[in-house]
């Protein structure tokens, strides 16, 4: 794998400088957005330059389900498992997807296309069962509906 | 007269401009677009093609067209309304936005297919049961104003209340008025507002800090994401008055980070409050000054119990602390913090608006004002609903809700989410407040409500909740962390039809050591769901256990194979 570049973890120090300890869940949500995961070899330039131990870096990334420490596929795929979701049949979506995709949810295929998440609940429970897509959600969506839905995504 | 854009320096200011938008819009007729849940269906495209047609139409003089927050009705989405006498129109798509100009905002007339119920008898919204049954207080402005313009807010009277509270009270009857209102935290506890803020204010510290709870956990749930979308600035109008109130100097609003319009369209309002110098120094003229920061959450449910939201806001991992201390004692950097949930900021210039014991006369003894629910699951017009205290759960489902789809039968409805409880069909007239909710073993909680039929399996929706909580558990105590996930398995074992009467005799011993034991608020509340659909239906269970069926014909290891195929079809 390629060195990554430290470039835009400074920038993102300078535009929250001066930075305590207060600042680690907008720092590495910054960060994330600038790389698309938490690079291992980001956090440990961010733990030395903030003075934040590296250890504080990562039990905070992993406590929290937005954060990851993979890169992520091109597509996010979310699967919405809330209740009103639950009731009107997400399971068999759930399958659906998982088995299009040859994935379970936390996993990328090995293509990079898709990362498979859940969600619980996507604040649009009126379209359940609803799947999302990067930004687009797709609602009272049944089995059938899943490869075409996927196939739109390269 | 304040110009376009600039600070407003004074409440009598604040009046003139005002006075000065509505006079700058006598006359036009507006067609206000949902650009906010409807988004996820389309509503951008239907906006544009309304803007264009409008302009197509020579219009522009007359007609405004307004992206809104949400009308409320999501079950017709994407939801047109359109002024002089509010025509509601669904399922709207681009290729029939002309006919819409062209009949109805040009000619007056209606078009039936767009109606709710495709019945031309309930064109208008006053005519709609949908929102008859309904009263909008809290909710007064969403659907009515552009959130992303602070203008159509101040012309609709936002931060009039603030003006008065600022320049003509003193803190203390600030808390007074809302002592007097009997307000009740919106977020699920139903905490009394006023005495938590007096408690606050009585606190020793340095500085006062202000927490507006948006972290909206609860599965099923949307009211406080329809109110950050579509009225952003009440919600900063109740932070102001509440922070002059404790004479707190700065405010958070954490909210959870999958609600990006939320997210973008309190920035904005944050933004714009600024400009006017309805933030910031010395607002409106009054020397009392608050900043508000944003915080987006990282996706931990436990994070909206306010200990666990105070360790995050500090940057650690969201772990629950014991209380007491309560966080009004010590909070936030060990200083005296009130942490309020986003509608109950939104009640707070209603109260002052009316004055504390005019809004104490409506609702019930315990439980007043209205509570603003999300209506979904098997039920016909899923969507937001505001009601006053005291309505009850028929007239929620049925009266406003139209029922269960498919003439289906109801057989419970959930409400508090995983805190909460399952209400079975003999409360459906059941008057819904704080007190006869706790009575029957289930929670107002923030609001969701899920309505369910004879096809949802109660054992299956008692496991999904303890699923929700085991997966969401913080890890820090062990009954959280152990009991759910055991409580879990014992579920797993009877919905896969290997269950026993001992294990439902398992199940409400561990449940009450998990609700006694637990360290915070998700733990304690974690049992609930089991203990109430245990309560209340318990027969159900025992088919599972004793009769190895599972009546609602979701169980898959109890159903016989044919009908596992048909069920797995039908979803
Ligand atoms: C597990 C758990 C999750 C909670 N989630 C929320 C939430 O999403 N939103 C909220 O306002 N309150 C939530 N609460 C309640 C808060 O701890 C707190 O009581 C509330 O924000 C106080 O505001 P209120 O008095 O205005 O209701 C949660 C509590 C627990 C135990
Ligand atoms: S439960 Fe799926 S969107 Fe709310």
């Amino acid at each position: 794998m390629s060195a990554v570049d430290i470039g835009p973890a400074l920038d993102v120090l300078d535009d929250l400088a001066p930075i305590n300890h207060g600042h680690v869940i907008p720092l590495l949500q910054a960060i994330q957005d600038r790389y698309g995961y938490l690079p291992h070899e980001v956090l440990l330039e961010v733990s030395e330059q903030a003075r934040i131990p590296a250890s504080h870096l990562y039990g905070v990334a992993t406590f929290y389900a937005q954060f990851h420490l993979e890169e992520h596929g091109r597509h996010t795929v979310r699967v919405c498992k809330g209740t009103a979701c639950h009731v009107r049949g997400r399971q068999i979506i759930q399958e659906a997807v998982d088995e299009e995709l040859g994935i379970k949810p936390g996993q990328t295929t090995e293509d990079r296309r898709f990362t498979l998440e859940t969600v619980a609940c996507l604040g649009t429970c009126f379209l359940a069962p609803v799947v999302m897509v990067d930004h687009d959600y797709y609602g009272t969506v049944n089995p059938d509906k899943v490869a075409e839905i996927l196939a739109g995504y390269e | 007269m304040t110009e376009n854009g600039s600070r407003i320096a004074s409440p009598a200011d604040l009046s003139a401009r005002r006075e000065q938008l509505i006079a700058e819009d006598v006359g036009i007729r507006r067609i206000l677009v949902c650009s906010t849940g409807c988004l996820a269906i389309g509503a951008r495209e239907v906006e544009a093609a309304f803007r264009e047609g409008v302009a197509a139409a020579d219009l522009q003089g007359e007609v405004q067209v307004v992206a809104t927050g949400c009308h409320g009705l999501c079950a017709m989405a994407p939801v047109v309304v359109i002024e002089p006498n509010d025509v509601v129109y669904g399922r709207n798509r681009i290729k029939y936005v002309p006919d819409v100009i062209e009949q109805t905002v040009k000619s007056g007339e209606i078009i039936r297919r767009f109606c709710f119920g495709r019945d031309p008898e309930m064109a208008h919204l006053g005519d709609i049961p949908f929102y008859a049954h309904q009263t909008k207080a809290v909710l007064r402005n969403v659907g009515r104003v552009d959130p992303q313009q602070i203008d159509d807010a101040i012309q609709r009277g936002v931060y009039e209340a603030a003006g008065q509270v600022l320049t003509s009270m003193e803190p203390d009857e600030v808390v007074e008025e809302i002592i007097a209102s009997g307000l009740r935290g919106r977020g699920g506890g139903g905490f009394p507002a006023g005495l938590k803020w007096k408690i606050c204010k009585e606190s020793p510290g340095s500085t006062t800090y202000l927490i507006c709870n948006a972290d909206e956990g609860d599965p099923g749930a949307f009211m406080d994401r329809a109110l950050l979308e579509g009225d952003p600035h009440s919600v900063l109008e109740g932070m102001i008055i509440a922070a002059y109130a404790l004479e707190a100097a700065k405010g958070f609003i954490y909210v959870r980070a999958e609600y990006p319009i939320a997210v973008e369209h309190i920035r904005i309002a944050i933004e714009q409050a600024h400009e006017r110098g309805l933030l910031g120094p010395d607002i409106l003229g009054s020397n009392f000054s608050l900043d508000i920061e944003v915080r987006e959450g990282a996706g931990a449910f436990v994070c909206g119990e306010e200990t666990a939201m105070i360790a995050s806001l500090e940057g650690e991992r969201g772990m629950a602390r014991p209380k007491p201390p309560y966080p009004a004692l010590r909070g936030y950097l060990g200083q005296p913090t009130i942490i309020n949930n986003v509608e109950t900021f939104a009640n707070v210039p209603v109260i002052i608006g009316q004055g504390g014991v005019k809004f104490a006369e409506s609702g019930t003894e315990g439980s007043k004002g209205t509570k603003i629910f999300a209506l979904a699951g098997q039920v016909n017009n899923t969507g937001l609903v505001e009601v006053p205290m005291g309505a009850t759960i028929r007239e929620i489902v049925f009266d406003v809700g139209g029922g269960l789809p498919k003439k289906r039968e109801f057989k419970a409805v959930q409400m508090g989410g995983p805190s909460g409880g399952c209400v079975p069909a003999s409360y459906l007239d059941l008057p819904i407040d704080y007190d006869s909710l706790r009575e029957v073993g289930a929670i107002m909680g923030s609001g969701g409500m899920i309505v369910m039929d004879e096809t949802t399996c109660i054992v299956d929706i008692a496991r999904y909740f303890i699923s929700f909580c085991a997966e969401e558990s913080c890890g820090l105590c062990a009954p959280c962390r152990f009991g759910t996930v055991r409580l879990k398995e014992i579920l797993d074992r009877i919905c896969g039809g290997r269950g026993t009467i001992d294990d439902l005799n398992d199940l409400e011993r561990l449940a009450e050591v998990v609700q006694k034991t637990s360290l915070c608020g998700l733990g304690q509340t974690a049992p609930n769901p089991v203990l109430s659909t245990l309560r209340h239906f318990r027969d159900e269970y025992l088919a599972h256990v004793a009769d190895r069926t599972c009546p609602a014909g979701v169980c898959t290891a109890l159903l016989p194979e044919k009908e596992v195929a048909t069920a797995a079809k039908e979803g």
